[in-house]
């Protein structure tokens, strides 16, 4: 069945049409999305020096050096890949946890409601140089703000755990407001009517808290927390400006190794397979995520 | 959760808390605004002081030079090109792409639709080392046009103006239609002025996403005239070890666009962020 207007559109624009719309888009995409998503496989699978002539086709050792225990790669890539599961594991808990206490505070009704949003938010504006440098320069042991302020010398960036810490810290102050913002706009769409049934019922503020906002953010909460999972695994300017993976490299992230070992001495096949390795460990992250999340439905 | 809401937190504790996160959030960057503006000697001087003393834009003079080692006016100006460059690349392509894959009928659009919200999953790390190979080929290493075209084929642009699009009334092409208009006509004259919120949050979310990219820059560029600001302010941290202000100046001067862009365009920013976000 056709509309009037799609009879319409065939007699006025011709068969080429939508694909004249979507030409200089799929080129773009074609070019660094499509094709790269499956070459990325294809080098992982070769020896690829860029710097030599020719690449040999290793099948998957690549992916079993990584897995080889006292091989070339294998040492750094698990430390680095240890390194961003304890800065996961150490961001994501505040970063879901602290930025709803901050969207509840702002969900009252009071003057300068919008400028206090925009004020917590700001910093996420600015790109990880400008907040690595600044960081940096706070945290310095010697003439750093942070330690004017606590009279003391903690070596902020150069050991633990006092390098975690900072890292964490200034990712909250970076990102919190992304997250806080998220949580505004789901409770909002909390409807007023569950709230004034639970007062009824005499439900007091954390029962209510418990019983209707909590539920009712749970699509907002799990996708918080699936996306700053996510990022908290593609963690790399911090480290590489902040620490520069100090002390020694237990602050080096997966992602850092990555593009040392691609970028800088272009070794690629070992690198991209190191990003599939990382890719997959995402993925299954993710995926126990949605069965928590869908479990607790049940 | 309304005004009447101020039992477990009393009206004092409340304001109390909002000037302390208030005080967390903007210390830190009038603390780079404010070292930016003294002596090397003065941000290096106990007690640490708030105000510059004396205040002086000296430590701006070297990184507006644009001859010095450090030429952050030049980053600063390649950056605002490339990211402008880029969102120009990025709305006009996915908003033609987002026109045909919502409001026309042809065959495979829900397949390429699929294909491109796909993508979208892939982590962005898996694109570095495919990207470099490519960008290598096409003689783009260290120069601007890798960090323009690369990340212009957005699957996020496509997605965010097709959930516009869709939302819009089919009669608005029916009548244009009737009126013997052709779909770029409609795409023109109908649905574009439409849009304009819609393309703004796209243009600033666009410019802010190439304007903050640090892995890439930094390895795609590597000399100094080439750089944007963020391999910029990588290593200006190096050539100014103990010269604090001057690093403070460079993050100042990378700040002002962000905030600027931020403030004029507040709310389609935070809005496009909250909305986009609900929905990826």
């Amino acid at each position: 069945m056709k509309t009037k207007a799609q009879t319409a559109s065939i007699r006025h624009t011709g068969r080429a049409t939508p694909y004249l719309f979507l030409a200089p888009y799929l080129l773009l995409f074609g070019t660094f999305v499509l094709l790269p998503a499956l070459q990325g496989l294809w080098i992982s699978l070769h020896d690829w020096d860029f710097l030599l002539p020719r690449r040999p086709w290793v099948g998957l050792r690549n992916y079993t050096t990584l897995f080889s225990p006292g091989s070339r790669d294998s040492g750094d890539f698990w430390q680095s890949m240890k390194a961003t599961g304890l800065f996961t594991l150490f961001s994501v808990p505040p970063l879901v946890v602290v930025p709803l206490l901050v969207a509840l505070l702002l969900n009252r009704q009071f003057p300068g409601r919008s400028f206090f949003r925009a004020v917590y938010f700001a910093p996420y504006v600015l790109g990880v140089a400008v907040v690595g440098l600044l960081w940096r320069f706070l945290l310095d042991p010697n003439i750093g703000l942070i330690n004017h302020y606590l009279s003391a010398t903690i070596p902020w960036t150069t050991a633990l755990p006092w390098a975690w810490i900072s890292l964490v810290g200034m990712t909250v102050w970076w990102t919190l407001g992304f997250n806080a913002l998220i949580y505004l706009a789901g409770l909002q769409d909390i409807p007023r009517e569950l709230y004034e049934a639970a007062k009824v019922d005499g439900a007091t503020r954390s029962q209510q808290f418990l019983h209707v906002t909590l539920p009712g953010l749970k699509p907002v909460l799990l996708f918080v927390f699936t996306v700053t999972i996510l990022n908290s695994a593609n963690m790399f300017g911090q480290s590489f400006l902040v620490t520069q993976g100090a002390p020694g490299n237990e602050t080096r992230t997966a992602l850092m190794l990555i593009a040392e070992t691609g970028l800088r001495d272009f070794r690629m096949g070992s690198a991209a397979a190191m990003s599939y390795v990382l890719a997959l460990a995402l993925l299954g992250v993710s995926a126990l995520n949605f069965r928590l999340f869908r479990q607790e439905d049940s | 959760m309304s005004a009447t809401a101020t039992r477990p937190l009393s009206r004092i504790t409340f304001y109390a808390l909002l000037v302390l996160l208030t005080w967390v959030f903007v210390a830190p960057l009038l603390w780079m605004l404010s070292t930016s503006l003294k002596t090397d000697f003065d941000a290096t001087r106990q007690p640490l002081s708030w105000l510059p003393r004396p205040f002086t834009t000296q430590a701006y003079v070297p990184l507006l030079t644009l001859g010095s080692e450090t030429p952050v006016l030049r980053w600063f100006l390649n950056s605002i090109f490339t990211a402008t460059a880029n969102a120009l690349l990025v709305v006009s392509t996915s908003v033609l792409a987002a026109y045909a894959l919502a409001r026309l009928e042809f065959p495979g659009r829900r397949v390429l639709f699929g294909l491109i919200v796909g993508t979208l999953f892939i982590p962005t790390f898996l694109f570095l080392i495919p990207n470099f190979l490519i960008v290598t080929r096409l003689g783009w290493l260290d120069s601007l046009w890798a960090v323009i075209v690369p990340g212009a084929g957005s699957a996020f642009g496509v997605f965010f103006m097709r959930q516009f699009f869709s939302t819009l009334p089919r009669e608005l092409e029916e009548a244009a239609l009737l009126d013997g208009a052709n779909h770029w006509q409609i795409f023109y004259r109908v649905i574009l002025p439409l849009s304009r919120p819609s393309i703004a949050t796209l243009t600033v979310l666009a410019f802010l996403t190439n304007y903050n990219d640090f892995i890439w820059p930094v390895y795609v560029l590597f000399s100094p005239q080439s750089f944007t600001l963020p391999p910029g302010l990588a290593i200006l941290q190096g050539a100014y070890t103990t010269h604090y202000p001057a690093i403070m100046a460079g993050g100042v001067i990378a700040s002002i666009p962000a905030i600027l862009l931020f403030v004029f365009a507040q709310r389609y920013v935070i809005e496009g962020v909250s909305r986009s976000g609900l929905k990826g």
